[in-house]
């Protein structure tokens, strides 16, 4: 097999504009560009389709209220009224996962969200952000998190340091999940895709399971964009009302 | 049916009226069950792995930078690596038995369910 035609070739960063900042490579690559055509993507699709605000909504416009309605709800239902303040994060969050997710299902295209880098990046503003939260609005009170009420003093050594790696241990659950789904997905897809050429006739079956699995694939692209906003929510909801 | 219709109705705006009320947050969302997505058997082994793991990397992770931070030797990796691996059974028991993702023992409304652990805003403090 070719070095260009390997499953995991498609990962590759490729430097587009090569910028350099002092020490530092902040070129302008494959995946770069696809964050902004994610962005793009997701205000072109808010803008036009909210455009009219009809009564009677079209088909785009629906399905900018069905994306503005999930997310209201899912918020709504793990965190309650409480929450309101960060629907615009969440509801960001979880549209660039989602396009990002769907962007990289077209052929030739990216997923960003198959490296662990930005999904970790994205699960650290989230932790970063849910603890501020939590503190600002706690104060000292937070620390009793690592603390539980009821528990003997002398468990607290042990507790305390379970406690707080368990807290820790959060962000990198978040983000793991959904780089290894997209990661296994891609890499999937493109290894069944490689049999359909090398098994001539016989091909046609690697080639159905591809075609289900594409399908399978954007089950998950979906899911995992719901999974990572439910865990979004509920850091939220921990933060909000500390028990 | 003349008589039957306006009966209906009644009917029709209660159910119109407890949404409406929910919606805008007057009075509380029943809790709904649902969590119930596919693939979950894959899902949920995916997960226990994700949990497990990602706590004693943070246990290693903690215990190494102390151990370069103060010089001793490989004694703190060796507690921090006990101590993430407690870590990562805590939060797989409590995925696994609803405790929710909360640090602190806090049981969940709903029990076993595999993903969210829809909480409610519970106070005892």
């Amino acid at each position: 097999m070719a070095a260009g035609h390997s499953p995991l070739s498609q990962f590759e960063i490729k430097r587009w504009v090569p910028i350099e900042i002092g020490d530092y490579d902040i070129s302008f690559t494959n995946s770069s560009t696809f964050m902004v055509l994610t962005v793009l993507t997701i205000s072109l699709f808010l803008i036009l389709s909210m455009r009219r605000k009809a009564l009677v909504p079209g088909r785009w416009q629906s399905m900018a209220e069905l994306s503005y309605m999930f997310v209201a709800n899912l918020l709504k239902d793990t965190v309650g009224n409480e929450g309101r303040p960060y629907f615009p994060f969440v509801f960001t969050v979880f549209m660039f996962v989602l396009i990002g997710n769907l962007l990289g299902m077209i052929p030739y295209s990216f997923a960003f969200t198959s490296h662990i880098v930005v999904t970790f990046v994205m699960a650290l503003v989230v932790f970063i952000g849910v603890t501020i939260i939590a503190i600002v609005k706690h104060k000292l009170h937070f620390f009793t998190l690592f603390m539980p009420p009821g528990v003997p003093i002398a468990m607290a050594p042990l507790l305390v340091p379970i406690e707080i790696i368990s807290y820790l241990s959060r962000p990198i659950s978040l983000s793991v999940r959904l780089f290894a789904n997209m990661l296994a997905g891609h890499t999937l897809l493109k290894v069944f895709a490689g049999f359909v050429i090398s098994l001539g006739l016989f091909g046609v079956f690697p080639l159905a399971f591809v075609v289900a699995l594409t399908g399978l694939e954007i089950v998950i692209a979906f899911l995992q964009a719901y999974v990572f906003t439910i865990l979004t929510c509920l850091y939220l909801n921990d933060a909000l009302h500390l028990h | 049916m003349p008589e039957e219709r306006p009966h209906q109705d009644l009917e029709q705006l209660d159910d119109r009226l407890a949404k409406a009320r929910e919606n805008a947050g007057i009075s509380a969302p029943e809790k709904q069950q649902k969590n119930t997505h596919p693939g979950s058997a894959l899902g949920l082994a995916m997960r226990v792995g994700v949990e497990l793991v990602s706590a004693l990397a943070i246990g290693v992770f903690i215990g190494w930078g102390l151990d370069t931070l103060f010089g001793t030797g490989p004694w703190l990796l060796l507690v921090f690596i006990l101590l993430g691996g407690g870590a990562g059974i805590l939060n797989v028991y409590r995925m696994a038995s609803g405790f929710g993702y909360t640090a602190g023992y806090q049981k969940d409304q709903d029990v076993g369910d595999d993903k969210s652990g829809e909480q409610s805003p519970e106070t005892e403090d």
